[in-house]
């Protein structure tokens, strides 16, 4: 039951914001001494650990090819492209994501879009752009962060709850490899990804009405600016 | 047959020029601590590749994993001057280049779905190109190269320095983010043999009532989304919730349908996966890669979607994968 401390460790670290490689790493060693690991071996453990994980590291290749045309003004011209589709609200783009990001990673799509492949290159800056058109000026520090928020999330989102439809995605594969060698089952992938459906059906609905409310959040942080509401006045 | 070692190999070489560019930058703030970072994190990628080959001692990766977080942990290092285009630049050369600029974003994404579906059909000798399971992979990397060459020829001329000033620029942005995923796997695997999961196992084990339908299913789905929230992964809290609650309680004891049980009990571990720092890669590396102030803004915007979803998740499991 001791082993435990080492979770409680993780709570607190992140609630006081200690640096997260620190937390994790501290709590880590803690947790394995307690749990009688040998100092060689948690070192062991460090390694191949490291080691084995590497595929999650992926996405920076796509930096050089990003940084490069952020440079030659891609952000610019996603706001120039914003400009031309008024219809398109900060809400509205985020929400038609979030469906293509699930309806792709349902056909088993997932490393299409990512936040190195599409969020910080072309997606944040679309949203950020429609909330500069709607509003008429540069968006505040807080708006702009709840947009950033808000267009992770809706990559996120869209890719658990659609790949979970997908019957080789590795959550699929997890679930019937283990029921299977454990409880001596045979279930099919299908019969699995079936019952994911309603789930990702919820997911869609829920996070998309978010997004899409998204709009009169912004509305109110921008309505605290004293200068748009002048200009509001003035139009009025 | 092809492995990922060779994107791995790609990844510790962009990190080693990522060093000698901090390196050789006067003004750097951090020069020393920041180049040597990112240096030895290259050289690990190559190290690494023994390590899982079992042909090289582990442990000297871990040490110098350490080594890393200690850097990084202690402030020694740090993002240097940024020195790119102005907004000014950058809005003549969009109106220069207008549409074109959106190619080599979307050469990534369309290279990385054609190897995607069309490497595993290449087979040489009766064997596979690509080793299994790295398709998608493999895609992604050779998607980064050819938009990079595609890239090249589109904003010509460019000095080849330049794409790997402007990435160090992100990749400094990013900082010690870019490592954590890693350490968070690493975590999960001493967690486990430690035994945190059998511990955690036990109390819900002990705690949930044997002979109520629906706070076994709260158990299970709350509990799986809880466990996720700690581990970062639903993939090892899914295995340990099955055995304590999901399986003995759900499946045995209530009959429940099996399938429908597990795919949505791993749903609701994904409901915790949105709202926990620990799933670094899903919810701290993309707000480094937005440069947020609030590293937890983009759990901030998922939570109240889980909590709603984790509910839907419940009601959709009492209901519909029982015999009522």
């Amino acid at each position: 039951m001791y082993v435990l401390i080492g979770v409680a460790l993780v709570v607190i670290g992140f609630a006081l914001r200690v640096n997260p490689l620190l937390v994790v790493t501290i709590s880590g060693i803690i947790t394995a001494l307690i749990g009688g690991i040998t100092p060689i071996d948690i070192l062991n453990i460090f390694g191949t650990g490291f080691a084995g994980s590497r595929s999650v590291t992926t996405f920076v290749l796509v930096l050089p090819v990003i940084g490069l045309i952020e440079r030659y003004g891609l952000q610019a011209q996603a706001g120039n492209l914003i400009q031309k589709l008024q219809k398109l609200t900060t809400g509205r783009i985020l929400a038609l994501y979030l469906v293509i990001r699930q309806v792709l990673a349902a056909v088993g799509l997932t490393s299409i879009a990512g936040p190195a492949q599409t969020v910080r290159p072309l997606v944040y800056p679309m949203a950020e752009a429609a909330e500069k058109r709607r509003i008429g000026k540069e968006p505040s520090e807080k708006a702009k962060e709840k947009i950033k928020g808000y267009t992770s999330s809706a990559d996120t989102v869209g890719l658990f709850f659609g790949e979970d439809v997908f019957v080789a995605v590795g959550s699929i594969l997890l679930i019937t490899s283990f029921v299977d060698t454990t409880y001596g089952l045979s279930l099919e992938p299908i019969q699995l990804a079936i019952w994911a459906i309603p789930v990702g059906i919820a997911a869609l609905l829920i996070h998309g009405s978010r997004l899409l409310m998204l709009d009169r959040k912004l509305d109110k942080l921008a309505g605290l600016d004293p200068n748009l509401r002048s200009r509001k006045g003035a139009q009025a | 047959m092809i492995n990922s070692e060779w994107m791995y190999w790609l990844i510790g070489a962009f990190f080693l020029v990522v060093a000698v560019m901090i390196a050789t930058n006067q003004d750097h703030p951090k020069r020393a601590g920041s180049s040597a970072f990112w240096g030895l994190l290259g050289l690990c990628f190559f190290y690494s590749t023994w390590v899982q080959a079992k042909a090289a001692p582990a442990w000297i990766l871990g040490c110098a994993v350490l080594v890393l977080v200690i850097l990084a942990g202690f402030k020694f290092m740090g993002a240097g001057p940024e020195s790119t285009t102005s907004p000014q630049e950058r809005a003549a050369s969009a109106a220069r280049l207008r549409n074109k600029l959106f190619i080599p974003a979307l050469a990534v994404p369309v290279v990385t779905v054609i190897v995607a579906l069309g490497a595993p059909l290449i087979k040489i000798n009766n064997k596979p190109l690509l080793a299994e399971g790295t398709a998608t992979l493999t895609g992604l990397g050779l998607g980064a190269i050819v938009a990079l060459i595609v890239a090249f020829v589109i904003l010509r001329p460019v000095k080849p320095a330049v794409p790997f000033r402007e990435s160090t620029r992100l990749l400094e942005a990013i900082g010690w983010a870019a490592l954590l995923p890693q350490m968070l796997s690493t975590l999960g695997t001493l967690f486990t043999q430690a035994g945190v999961g059998k511990a955690v196992g036990d109390i819900f084990g002990s705690i949930v009532p044997q002979d109520v339908l629906i706070w076994g299913v709260v158990a299970y789905c709350v509990g799986t989304a809880l466990f996720t929230m700690i581990m970062g992964n639903a993939f090892a809290a899914f295995p340990i919730m099955t055995a304590a609650v999901g399986w003995p309680i759900l499946v045995q004891n209530f009959d429940g349908n099996a399938p429908a049980i597990f795919a949505m009990g791993m749903l609701a571990g994904f409901c915790g996966t949105l709202c926990t720092p620990m799933a670094a890669n899903f919810n701290i590396v993309p707000a480094a890669l937005l440069e947020m102030k609030n590293k937890y803004g983009p759990i901030v915007a998922q939570a109240p979607t889980a909590g709603m979803l984790l509910i839907v998740t419940i009601a959709c499991m009492y209901f519909f994968a029982f015999p009522h």
